[in-house]
């Protein structure tokens, strides 16, 4: 058949198939429906169906299991504390070069900053995050909520002295309050109190003529309504010695206050004041806070706040591999403080060194398991699943016996006369017991799947390669080992992803040099309480994890995960 | 190697054919001896975590029950096993449930989202132990959870999923759809179905996954001591504590009964897998 008749057959086929499409259209369901647009419903609905199965779980697992990992993924970069406990300070630093000690306006800001924290009780919480930082802020901070009145009294008794007005709260309510608030916290007072105290509002334009006091009292107002066990009401309370501070300040004109735009009840009072603070005895913002702790007059405290005012910081991560984030950039911690790295390199050796005593050991069992009639490998495969089945403390209870100097096989040694009762063998507390332990404890996450492979390969290759006058160990090595490969790598990785997440059993036989990253995460949680760093710390060796666990899903496959 | 040493094998062989199950028998040795020497110092008269020399002479005086009983008497051990007898079925009746349901949507044919929904529930147990433990402490706490009967629960309910999900959907790759369809077929609606076709099959799955989830849930001592407070205190952690203290050999008594216990559950799950595989032997396709 030539080319061309060729052509004019399937031309004609094609017509005669336009032909026919145009006669009968789309092909249609039983129902009338085009069966494209049936087909693709029932598609859809049979998707629908499987993911409205599925929803319960995922939902599920999404608030009990995703959401926990996601907050501490959150938790490890977060450091809004300082910005939410020293506001004024944290913008009052904002411009500063760090070469020499804040302003006045800067140490005025956290006065007020320090008074309020102090009054709610979060300045030692505050304390204790910075400490992680830089040691001794801790001591700094908690000294300070009991000295900082000492910042403002001096105003406060100098106001008092000229005029005695200035301590009444109502002198501050007629000054500061807005007339309607007056009256709702009048009638709040008045009346059982059960409902919600009003919130205290200003008088209109008070901040423009008193910009800092405005605040400071602002500050003192809400303060006093939501802390402590019964509120307390600004009408009946004399504001915080702070306050006069910010008085004093914004009346010495350090603030931009403008006096004489203002009309309003006690103007003449004011007025007096304003005239009289230039004659006030006055001590620098600077000395006054050295009285209170002598750390606010040198630098660390204050590089410290403005290093870490930012919302968020890479300061915990930095912290997990032994650097820290300074005014002068990222250094590297003091020698004896780095730690981190130490237990990250000595918990992934650990971990191999287990991966590779459990290949050692499991390869022959495997190996043994698969080559013996089927009767005789299941009631040996018992001893392996039954050490699998038995609960993990139980295990590590054993072990403890067993290891430690008074125990099962010390006692042994000593009887038999391998050492002297004098030299019993250290054998716990020590990375000996955490690798014994653990390789015990997970010897059969890799003999299983070592297993499972191993049964797969068919015996007739290893016979024809000694048919072809291949030694015993040639045909093993080159034929039956590399088939066996596949499974090495399984078991391997089930092994090294489950040991450097440990931490019951190098909890209890690790003693101190034989314990891994997990255990370190688990003291900064309840014991140092230095939540963000036990965070960071997590999400390093998650992501570790992560990354094998991609890893065996391209290698084995999640789905073929198998269990006993 | 064969199980059989052929007539004409050399005296090498011979030797490495002995060698080597002399050292298989070690490994075995090594798997199964630190399981076995706890059972009969849980006997032990002595408050000792050794072998005195009495046990050794088998002196009958040397041998004594006082550490079960202490266990069956002590407040704080049938406290704690009470709270794990309280924790853990109720933790397995939630991932059994929302995992089986799951694994049946998952073993469909064209499920969208396949891979990444598999990696989630597998996820809990990937993720580190001490992760999953520090992740939830932050996040029950934010929301109440910490420290209360239902924080626990949850937590190990969400741990038991991945075992209930990988042995259901197993099941599931054996189970022959064209029966639910003839189900189908002879009027019975999706509910019937799945009571009376589907699941007397994937039964010995769903249990032997329950049974996982259970165990899980039993054994699990790092999240319960984030997420528990003292009033959810279970057995692993009364013995994590007891073991990082060493206050008694209780603790030896309390590890042979669990050793027992996983005995019983590993012939469960044992027996269930053989009828499974017989089950799906006899189904076509």
């Amino acid at each position: 058949m030539s080319d061309a008749t060729a052509g004019n057959l399937s031309q004609a086929a094609a017509e005669a198939r336009r032909e026919d499409a145009a006669q009968t259209g789309p092909m249609l369901a039983a129902d009338g429906r085009p069966l494209k647009r049936s087909l693709n419903r029932a598609l859809r609905a049979q998707k629908l169906r499987a993911l409205a199965l599925i929803a319960p779980l995922l939902i599920f697992l999404l608030v009990t299991f995703v959401a926990p990992i996601l907050d501490m993924l959150f938790r490890s970069v977060e450091n809004q504390i300082v910005s939410e406990t020293l506001p004024r300070t944290v913008i009052a630093l904002d411009g500063w070069d760090a070469t020499d000690l804040p302003d006045d306006a800067t140490y005025a800001a956290l006065a007020h900053d320090f008074k309020e924290a102090a009054e709610r009780r979060i300045h030692t919480r505050l304390g204790s995050r910075l400490n992680y930082e830089a040691t001794g802020l801790s001591s700094i901070f908690r000294r300070s909520g009991r000295g900082i009145d000492g910042v403002g009294e001096p105003y406060a008794d100098q106001f008092a002295a000229l005029d005695p007005a200035w301590e009444e709260p109502a002198t501050w309510i007629a000054l500061m309050a807005d007339p309607d608030w007056i009256s709702e916290q009048a009638d709040w007072l008045e009346a059982a109190q059960d409902t919600p105290e009003p919130a205290f509002r200003l008088v209109p334009g008070i901040a423009d003529v008193l910009p800092e006091t405005t605040d400071a009292y602002r500050s003192f107002a809400r303060t006093i309504q939501t802390t402590g066990r019964t509120p307390e009401s600004p009408l009946t309370k004399e504001p915080w010695a702070t306050v006069y501070l910010a008085l004093y300040r914004d009346l010495s004109g350090a603030t931009g206050a403008d006096i004489g735009a203002y009309s309003g009840p006690g103007a003449t009072r004011l007025q007096t004041a304003a005239d009289a603070v230039a004659g006030f005895e006055t001590i620098p913002l600077r000395d006054a806070f050295a009285e209170v702790a002598d750390g606010w007059v040198q630098m660390p405290v204050w590089t410290t706040i403005q290093t870490f005012s930012d919302p968020y910081t890479a300061g915990y991560f930095l912290a997990a591999v032994d650097l820290q984030l300074t005014p002068q950039g990222i250094e590297q911690v003091e020698d004896n403080q780095r730690i981190y790295l130490t237990l990250f390199k000595r918990t992934m050796v650990l971990s191999l060194t287990i991966m590779g005593l459990c290949v050692i050991l499991g390869y022959p069992i495997a190996y043994l398991l698969s080559n013996l009639p089927m009767r005789t490998s299941n009631m040996l495969l018992i001893l392996v699943l039954l050490p699998f089945w038995t609960s993990l403390l139980v295990r590590t209870s054993a072990w403890k016996v067993l290891l430690q100097q008074q125990g099962v096989i010390n006692d042994l040694l000593v009887w038999i006369g391998l050492v002297g009762d004098d030299a019993r063998l250290t054998m716990i507390n020590n990375q000996t017991g955490t690798v014994v332990a653990m390789t015990h404890i997970l010897l059969p996450f890799m003999i299983l799947p070592l297993y499972s492979v191993m049964k797969t390969i068919p015996p007739s290759y290893v016979r024809a390669a000694k048919s072809l006058g291949a030694t015993n160990w040639t045909a093993f090595w080159r034929v039956y080992f590399p088939q066996s490969v596949p499974g090495i790598g399984a078991g391997c990785i089930l092994v090294f992803i489950l040991s450097i997440g440990y931490y019951i059993t190098p909890e209890i036989v690790g003693g101190r040099t034989g314990i891994f990253i997990s255990n370190r995460i688990a003291f900064h949680i309840s014991d140092s309480l230095n939540w963000g760093l036990a965070a960071a710390l997590g999400s390093i060796l998650l992501a570790l994890v992560l990354v094998l666990y991609w890893l065996y899903d391209k290698i084995v496959g999640i789905d073929n995960v198998k269990l006993g | 190697m064969d199980h059989r040493l052929p007539p004409y094998a050399t005296t090498g062989q011979r030797v490495w054919f002995y060698a080597f199950r002399v050292i298989c028998g070690l490994i075995f040795f090594f798997l199964m001896a630190p399981i076995l020497v706890v059972i009969p110092l849980s006997f032990n008269a002595q408050n000792f975590f050794t072998f005195t020399p009495g046990m050794l002479a088998f002196d009958p005086d040397a041998y004594s029950l006082r550490h079960y009983r202490d266990f069956f008497t002590n407040p704080d051990w049938q406290q704690a096993l009470s709270n794990s007898l309280k924790i853990a079925p109720v933790a397995t009746l939630l991932s059994v449930s929302l995992g089986t349901l799951a694994a049946i949507g998952l073993s469909q044919s064209h499920v969208p989202f396949k891979g990444a929904i598999m990696a989630v529930m597998i996820s809990p147990m990937i993720v580190p132990l001490i992760i999953s433990a520090a992740g939830m402490y932050f996040f029950y706490s934010r929301v109440g959870l910490q420290g209360t009967y239902w924080g626990v629960v949850l937590a190990h309910a969400a741990l038991g999923i991945p075992f209930v999900i990988i042995t259901v959907t197993a099941t599931m790759v054996g189970f022959d759809k064209s029966l639910t369809r003839a189900a189908a077929s002879l009027g019975a609606n999706p509910v019937t179905t799945f009571f009376r076709v589907q699941m007397p099959l994937i039964l010995p799955g769903v249990i032997s996954g329950g049974l996982f989830a259970f165990i899980t849930s039993f054994d699990e001592v790092v999240v319960v001591i984030f997420v528990g407070s003292a009033g959810q205190q279970t057995l692993p952690w009364q013995m994590f504590t007891g073991l990082r203290e060493q206050i008694s050999p209780t603790i030896l008594a309390v590890a042979t009964i669990l050793v027992v216990v996983s005995i019983a559950l590993l012939t469960v799950v044992e027996v269930l897998r053989r009828r499974s595989e017989r089950l799906r032997g006899m189904s076509p396709g």
